[in-house]
């Protein structure tokens, strides 16, 4: 599956979300590439990804992707991007 | 060719405690100011990055006490590199969970792709909660550099 961590450059933010994502994807067992795009390139690149992980500013600017947007409050919490990613995928 | 380690990004002259400021522009300028005296950056970065937060609102605070200011690369970013500032009084971003910012950790980066190792590291090391507490608490560069020396050695 493909995920997407999202910010508003595609520098910083998201990169600190890719890691700590795909360190969640693997605790939850999951075969998982984690992509990181900003907000001008997301909504591209979310039609090809499975879920899209970001904060609760971009998601909605980011709206409606036609796939599970995953809002994270801290970036830097292994569990909570973990459970967060869990529910998403799980059904 | 290898990426920066975390510490040749963050070099102790980059990194200052107890810093007092008056709200979140501030905080981004005192964090600004660091990366252009340590040749990483222009003042223009300084501006780009507080209308990074005016055009995107304050998502840059990725947990709760951390704002990580940045903005894309630019003419004004000379090389990638970090800084660091604590605060001596927490500021309001205005955001919903994480408020309010303790440390201010400065980006620049002159590609999407060079420093991701380095970040990546530092996603990890601030992901431990008893590491986090002593970073934001540090009250001077030598712990802060202290910390993350013993975190790199720790993970290779």
């Amino acid at each position: 599956m493909k995920i997407l961590a999202v910010c508003g450059m595609g520098i910083g933010t998201s990169v600190i979300l890719k890691s700590n994502a795909e360190r969640a994807a693997q605790d939850l067992g999951l075969d998982a590439d984690v992509e990181v795009a900003d907000i001008g390139t997301a909504r591209g690149a979310a039609a090809t990804a499975d879920v899209v992980l970001t904060s609760s500013e971009l998601a909605s600017e980011l709206g409606d992707v036609g796939v599970p947007v995953v809002v994270i409050d801290n970036f830097v919490d292994g569990a909570e991007i973990r459970d967060k990613l869990g529910k998403a995928v799980d059904h | 060719m290898e990426e920066p380690s975390l510490s040749q990004l963050l070099p102790i002259e980059a990194i200052t405690t107890g810093v007092r400021v008056a709200d979140w522009r501030e905080a981004i300028r005192a964090a600004g100011e660091l990366l252009v005296t340590t040749g990483i950056t222009t003042e223009a970065y300084v501006h780009q990055m507080q209308e990074a937060v005016e055009e995107y609102g304050p998502y840059i605070v990725i947990a709760p006490g951390l704002a990580l200011a940045h903005s894309r690369p630019s003419s004004a970013v000379l090389r990638t590199g970090l800084s660091w500032t604590g605060l001596a009084a927490p500021v309001r971003f205005g955001h919903a969970h994480n408020d309010p910012v303790r440390l201010v950790v400065g980006l620049a980066a002159i590609d999407h792709d060079g420093h991701s190792s380095a970040l990546s590291r530092l996603a990890r090391m601030l992901a431990d909660p008893a590491r986090l507490e002593a970073l934001k608490s540090a009250s001077a560069p030598e712990q802060v550099r202290s910390v993350i020396t013993k975190y790199e050695m720790s993970t290779g």
